[in-house]
């Protein structure tokens, strides 16, 4: 049995897997259900000024038979009266002491942010999380994203923060912007225990072809939302591997975005998270699902005699580099296992129109033929393979040294080694 | 109750269903689907078309092929056509509902009548289609787009041939048959009902127009030439499916039946029969594995408690004016070396009689040799005409199509026998080909 026990920035809690700041920490009864059902640790609902919903406020992308494969919306934080909100969180931290509550905050102004900070601490919250992100409504009143996206106003917010907080402060990072390490850093330099990534994407998620109304329809109008769930998943993994791999950001990461199944979290966990935390996964099938994200980590875990869960973290991130860094020399071809193809010469249609013509089919037998000396070991034909294993990517022309861009013989200016760097 | 009993066996599916199953299909490239239909239809095109809610491009993609799309979607033994040949198989999953989903798109298009197809450009050429068939229907239809006027006699009351008067109610029912008449028909071809071709007429027709087709089905339920074959409560399947189709059900069956035959329209009789409330077993002279009746079909008679005895040949229908009893023996059968079919002997003193009140027999239909031989130069082959790759009989200003050409096959089969046929018409109208 592997140990979930988890430090993130000197907060302990009993695992990993925190709910994210969204509807699903909403009310105390919510958050409650959700440690009955064993998370680890829950980031309310962002306490902030008054705010008004509308109504409808989400809208998805569904692909085939998956139902929200992408979800978005256009919420804005707590609409409940501060007052409740602090009462209630009161009621769940007394009641269970050993989880992590973490209080997400959006204000405009100093005092606003340090009087909320003050009230958090008197009844016992365990840490901030800085509301930088939200890509919708609040930005437009210069706060969330409006705040992630300029380094200079994050770093003086979140110094505002730290001066006074006992707890540790964790900065929430908004994905919309071209350079993640830019509000990393300046998070770092206001004096951040940690950083969060990825609040959810600017989004239109489409529109209705009737009504030509973009969705969510807001009495015939719509503004854009903040997307999230399973489909931004590779964007915040490559997010996370960009503040981690910097070499000057040195906080733990919480990592979000995606993130439905236990190994969605391994893979973050890989990239350099110490903690994950979910929204969309629990809006879709509720808290139940942390038995199987606790039960697949402890088990990948012990599979791989590891005995917690820092053990992961970064091993993956590391191996991450830049394209000039790779090796031209390596090559595979794909290989068709005639035993366990169907036939659908998928594979055939794939490489014929969309690669490079090296699948070709022979009359009357339908397991298509790879050209070996034509393939480039795209991967395409078994990434469209519908059969488990059936086309598989197998090493070809072995044994040639490495060789990498600077050294090709093709590079026009063939300046210095890149071997010799690294 | 009966109403209820014969209600579909493959009931429609709710527009959920059809969008899960439609996302199911991989549109494999070169579909062994599209090969495995005897009229070609892009499956996997029609099914990325019900995905995208493109229902009425899917109508058209199947109606393209096959303007019988909507009865073969009901009808078609699709577990060994499209179904059978679904990659899944291979994956040991479930094919894709071919059949249902094809129900979606032409069930949808028929009842909303949007119609993918206009007459041609007058050719002034004229065409007589006898029988109103699918085979009929098909060429008719694909006559009248290439430009002809077409004239289709029909023997009975209704149009449809064996979908109106003989596959299973609980596959495609009169109403269902009759309104895709309709719909084929729209384009602008006249169906003359009541009207059987016979010796004489057809010379007439000769006369009146410029090329036949014939797709005629196959005649009357073959004779058993035992003795009490006359008795009250002995039928064939054919005419006593007949009845039941054209009364919607509504006749009454002997308390117990014996349905004898091994193929498809013995199952049939037999479980029409056990739906309207009889206690039936099907005898068949051979195995269970060499009876031509799918074994989808087997199942779906078990599941109406219908009884198989194998292995047994009828000797005598017994009983004064009313069946009473049927008089059997036991067979074996032996391999006699070079023959592919094992010969069936007769055990010695392994006489049986089974009480029942009717016989149904299902062991086999007659071919129209009599009219067939009122046409000069027809020839057949074992009562089937004979046809080159056009379709043409040996008599050039003869074409034929479906079941009169093949000794019965499936509706679909007459359908690609029949659009075929028409193009094979109309290139020896237009281009003078002749039978070479
Ligand atoms: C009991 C039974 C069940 C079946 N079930 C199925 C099934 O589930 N699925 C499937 O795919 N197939 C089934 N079949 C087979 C299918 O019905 C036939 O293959 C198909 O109908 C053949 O079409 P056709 O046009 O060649 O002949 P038919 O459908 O027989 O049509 C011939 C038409 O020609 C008319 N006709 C004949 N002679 C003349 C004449 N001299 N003058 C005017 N009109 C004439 C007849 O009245 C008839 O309407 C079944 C067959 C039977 C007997
Ligand atoms: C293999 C691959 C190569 C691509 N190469 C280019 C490129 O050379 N130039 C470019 O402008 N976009 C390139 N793109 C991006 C696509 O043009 C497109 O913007 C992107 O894939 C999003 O569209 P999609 O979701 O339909 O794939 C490439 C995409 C793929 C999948
Ligand atoms: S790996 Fe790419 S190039 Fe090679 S056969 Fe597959 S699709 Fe074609």
């Amino acid at each position: 049995m592997a140990d979930l026990k988890t430090n993130f920035a000197g907060i302990e809690c009993p695992n990993p897997f925190w709910l994210a700041s969204a509807p699903p920490t909403n009310t105390g009864y919510q958050v409650m259900n959700a440690f009955c059902a064993g998370w680890g640790g829950a980031v309310w609902k962002t306490l902030g000024k008054p705010v008004v919903n509308v109504s409808s406020r989400y809208s998805a992308v569904s692909y085939k038979n998956s139902r929200m494969i992408g979800l978005n919306n256009i919420e804005l934080i707590t609409d409940r009266p501060l007052e409740i909100n602090l009462k209630e969180m009161k009621e769940v931290k007394e009641r269970f002491p050993k989880h992590a509550l973490i209080a997400s905050m959006m204000f405009e102004t100093k005092e606003e942010w340090q009087d909320c900070v003050k009230r958090c601490e008197d009844i016992g919250i365990d840490g901030f999380e800085l509301n930088f992100g939200c890509p919708h409504g609040m930005c437009e009143r210069g706060m969330g994203s409006a705040v992630g996206q300029n380094p200079d106003v994050c770093e003086r917010i979140t110094s505002w923060v730290t001066e006074v907080a006992k707890k540790p402060v964790i900065v929430k990072l908004t994905p919309n912007v071209t350079d993640i390490t830019k509000p990393a850093l300046a998070a770092q330099r206001g004096g951040a225990k940690a950083v969060s990534l990825i609040n959810t994407i600017n989004s239109v998620t489409g529109i209705n072809i009737d009504t030509m109304e973009p969705n969510p329809s807001v009495g015939g109008l719509s503004t854009h939302g903040g997307y999230c769930g399973p489909a931004v998943k590779p964007i915040a993994l490559n997010m996370l591997s960009e503040v981690r791999n910097h070499p000057d950001f040195h906080l733990p990461v919480s990592g979000i975005g995606g993130i439905e199944s236990w190994q969605d979290a391994v893979e973050f966990f890989l990239m350099g998270a110490s903690t994950v935390q979910v929204c969309t996964a629990v809006m879709h099938y509720g808290f139940r699902i942390i038995g199987d994200l606790k039960e697949g980590l402890n088990d990948y875990l012990d599979s791989h005699k590891m005995k917690k869960v820092s053990d992961l973290t970064g091993i993956a991130a590391k191996k991450l580099r830049k394209w000039e860094e790779l090796d031209l020399n390596y090559k595979i071809i794909a290989h068709i296992s005639p035993d366990t193809c169907i036939g659908c010469q998928l594979c055939y249609a794939a490489c014929e129109d969309g690669a490079h013509q090296s699948i070709t089919l022979v009359p009357g037998v339908r397991v298509p033929k790879i050209k070996e000396d034509t393939c480039v070991g795209c991967n395409l034909c078994s990434l469209v393979c519908p059969v488990e294993n059936c086309i598989t990517m197998v090493p070809a022309g072995a044994g040639k040294p490495k060789l990498v861009w600077a050294d090709h013989p093709k590079n026009p200016n063939q300046l210095k080694s890149y071997k010799s760097l690294t | 109750m009966t109403e209820n009993k014969f209600s579909s066996i493959k009931p429609r599916m709710t527009k959920t269903e059809s969008l899960v199953e439609a996302s199911r299909c991989l549109f494999c490239h070169d579909a062994p689907c599209i090969r495995a239909c005897p009229t070609s239809i892009d499956v996997p095109m029609f099914i990325r078309q019900i995905m995208t809610h493109n229902v009425k491009g899917a109508a058209k993609t199947i109606f393209t092929q096959n303007i019988l799309g909507k009865s073969c979607a009901h009808v078609c033994p699709t577990e060994v056509l499209c179904e059978g040949a679904c990659v899944y198989n291979h994956l040991n999953e479930r094919p894709i509902n071919i059949g249902r989903l094809q129900a979606c798109a032409t069930d949808w298009a028929i009842e909303n009548n949007i119609c993918f197809f206009k007459k041609g450009l007058p050719t002034n050429k004229k065409i007589a289609v006898v029988g109103g068939g699918p085979a009929g229907l098909a060429c008719a239809h694909r006559l009248t787009v290439l430009g002809h006027d077409v004239v289709v006699y029909e023997a009975n009351e209704k149009a449809g041939g064996l979908n109106t008067y003989g596959v299973a109610p609980y596959k495609y029912t009169n109403k269902d048959s009759l309104q895709e008449v309709n719909y084929i028909s729209e384009i602008g071809f006249e169906i003359k009902t009541n009207t059987p071709v016979n010796n004489a007429m057809i010379h007439e027709l000769e006369k009146k127009y410029d090329a036949i087709f014939l797709g005629t089905g196959l005649g009357k339920s073959k004779k058993l030439n035992v003795s009490g074959e006359n008795l009250k409560g002995v039928c064939g399947a054919s005419e006593f499916i007949y009845e039941l189709r054209k009364k919607e059900q509504k006749i009454s069956v002997g308390e117990k039946v014996i349905v004898l035959g091994g193929g498809n329209t013995a199952i049939d009789a037999a479980v029409e029969s056990s739906k309207l409330g009889a206690d039936v077993t099907v005898i068949y002279r051979r195995s269970e594995k060499e009876q031509n009746a799918y074994f989808f079909e087997v199942e779906l008679a078990k599941k109406n408690n219908v009884k198989f005895i194998y292995l047994a040949s009828p000797l005598e229908i017994l009983g004064k004016e009313t069946t009473e009893g049927l008089k059997c023996i036991k067979n074996k059968l032996e391999k006699k070396n070079g023959s592919k079919k094992s010969e069936i002997i007769p055990i010695k003193d392994s006489e049986f009689v089974i009480p029942c009140n009717m016989v149904i027999l299902a062991t086999g239909q007659e071919k129209m040799i009599n009219f067939y031989s009122s046409i000069p130069d027809l020839e057949l082959n074992n009562g089937k005409i004979l046809v080159n790759n056009f379709f043409q009989t040996k008599n050039p200003k003869y074409f034929a199509g479906g079941d009169c050409i093949n000794g019965g096959k499936e509706v679909v089969n007459a359908v690609a026998d029949g659009r075929d046929a028409a193009c094979g018409i109309h290139e020896y109208l237009m281009k003078g080909k002749f039978n070479g």
